[in-house]
């Protein structure tokens, strides 16, 4: 089953936020599992692509540095209401899922 | 499938039938979409340079009081150091997020084709360290610093 | 406060087990809350719910929870906390049929005293109970919670959507049984008690050094209001934990040996601190250090 991925908006000022939250446990590949005793491999997404009413207005590229279950956001300036928006990713092991929500 | 093709799929100029196409083809399938470009000698560099001429070929930024941080100064954890940049400049294009002293420096970058000059996430930082962010605005880099007190060890378990 | 700072003194001297010159636990709690509002005389009472957002010198640390419980990850689990409790056992029935109101506002009075098995029971054991009692088999029934993370998380999550039913509801717990008070007084010894090789007792941390931030990354709760929170979701985990993992890891981090989970002294345990509690409304599943 894909990971759960959520999608809000926050509007303030004529500037909307899209957050991103994805359940993902974003794995370095540095991190020993205490019961195989062998590093737990890199599993992390590196893509996500926003778009606003179907047009792509971000892509941003995620390392392993970025926390687990990943918060992720970005700015419009002149969103309205009604207007879509979607975000999709994928990760290093060809896992994806995409969410979309109404400003 | 080269940048041109990437974008147009993303904007849905093709005809339907040569989506329809495509989408049999298994081409329109989000990790073929997504999956070029990730820079893995950006994301593996060592230093923050080469980790800029990575992803922009250059690494010389001029420092701006334009690229506002909003950071902790003192961690809670440093495995969750929530971090918002935002860039008012004209025509910003990206912005990228390192930690310096992190093995591989670069967090994430993002490319802007319509969204604002801003990207906030929550990032891993091994120990006390200097946040940079970097823009790429009308062509030249920018960038910003900013440092995150992280105390390694303690309470947790 | 007195009492405590006298408590405390002769955990100093004797390095053992408090003993209690108090009238009972409503004493004992006065005696609690008067010491934290001495000690933090600008938090409102409701505000302990918070956990150490609520102290002074955690400003930075409550700006970004705020910012945090606009999107929390805890709502992974608590949706599939939410996924197990509408889901109908075989026979039709769903986990709202075994308790009082159909589980809502209902969780402020766990855990509680019950007098027909003299046990302390805790949500939990409810709704294992609840399962058994309608023929389901959730992983987490035959599981070891010790050490099967996935079934005990799953346990959490379901805990959790519980306590969430009740979100607001402050706490109130019935000690009005000899045998509730003696379950107290148990809980009482542990928390007072020193152990492991830090040679710590809970109260060492949690009353004597409530507010300190050591480092930076090691700030220390307050007692009062430890349990509201429960289950929860800690600031570095991508997971809902039952506050008895929580008992494990913290007795591990004073060098003690951790005792099982569901053990009667860890649910002892829950049970004074819960009472210590009393009166601060529930913010479960929430985000803690």
């Amino acid at each position: 089953m894909a990971r759960q991925t959520r999608i809000r908006t926050k509007t303030q000022d004529g500037h909307t936020e899209i957050l991103v939250l994805v359940n993902h446990p974003m794995e370095t590949g540095q991190r020993v599992d205490p019961k195989t005793k062998e590093k737990v491999p890199a599993h992390f997404i590196q893509k996500m692509a926003f778009t606003l009413n179907g047009k792509e207005v971000a892509v941003a590229d995620l390392g392993v540095a970025v926390s687990k279950d990943p918060l992720v956001g970005v700015k419009l300036k002149g969103a309205k209401a009604g207007d879509k928006v979607k975000v999709t990713w994928s990760d290093n092991k060809g896992e994806s899922n995409s969410a979309d929500a109404v400003v | 499938m080269t940048h041109l093709h990437r974008r147009t799929f993303l904007k849905g100029t093709l005809g339907a039938t040569t989506l329809a196409l495509a989408a049999s083809a298994g081409l329109l399938k989000p990790e073929r979409v997504l999956a070029a470009e990730w820079s893995k000698p950006a994301f593996e560099a060592k230093s923050i340079n080469d980790a800029l001429k990575a992803l922009f070929g250059a690494s010389q930024a001029t420092a701006s009081g334009s690229i506002k941080i909003k950071a902790p100064i003192q961690a809670e954890n440093g495995a969750v150091v929530p971090i918002a940049v935002s860039a008012a400049l004209p025509n910003v294009q990206g912005l990228a997020v390192f930690v310096e002293k992190n093995a591989q420096p670069l967090v994430a970058s993002v490319a802007l084709t319509g969204a604002e000059g801003y990207f906030s996430a929550r990032m891993k930082m091994g120990q006390t360290s200097d946040v940079h962010v970097v823009c790429r605005a009308g062509g030249k880099l920018y960038s910003a610093k900013q440092t995150i007190k992280v105390t390694v060890g303690g309470c947790g378990g | 406060m007195k009492k405590i700072l006298m408590l405390l003194a002769v955990l100093g001297l004797m390095g053992g087990v408090a003993t209690s010159a108090s009238a009972g636990p409503a004493e004992d709690l006065k005696q609690f809350r008067d010491f934290f509002k001495k000690k933090f005389p600008t938090v409102k009472f409701d505000e302990f719910a918070n956990g150490l957002y609520a102290l002074p010198g955690f400003e930075e640390y409550r700006a970004s929870w705020n910012t945090y419980n606009e999107f929390p990850p805890y709502e992974f689990g608590l949706a599939n906390g939410k996924k197990l409790w509408d889901t109908p056992f075989k026979n039709g029935k769903t986990f709202a049929s075994c308790f009082k109101n159909g589980g809502k506002n209902t969780a402020q009075h766990y855990p509680y005293w019950d007098e027909k098995s003299q046990k302390v029971r805790t949500a939990e054991m409810d709704l294992m109970d609840c399962a058994k009692k309608n023929g389901a088999e959730p992983s987490f029934l035959k599981a070891d919670l010790n050490k099967d993370t996935k079934a005990r998380v799953q346990l959490a999550e379901l805990t959790g959507y519980f306590y969430s039913l009740s979100k607001g509801q402050r706490i109130s717990i019935d000690l009005s049984k000899p045998g509730a008070v003696k379950a107290y007084e148990a809980g009482k010894k542990f928390w007072w008690g020193r152990r492991g090789q830090l040679n710590f007792a809970c109260a060492n941390c949690h009353v004597d050094l409530a507010g300190k931030n050591f480092g930076g990354g090691q700030p220390l709760s307050a007692g009062l209001g430890h349990t509201t929170a429960w289950p929860a979701q800690r600031l570095d985990w991508n997971r809902i934990e039952t506050i008895h993992f929580r008992y494990m890891t913290c007795n591990k981090q004073v060098r003690a040996k951790p005792l099982k989970h569901g053990a009667d002294a860890y649910t002892n345990l829950q049970l004074y601190e819960t009472y210590m509690s009393s009166g601060l409304p529930l913010t479960a599943p929430a985000m803690r250090n």
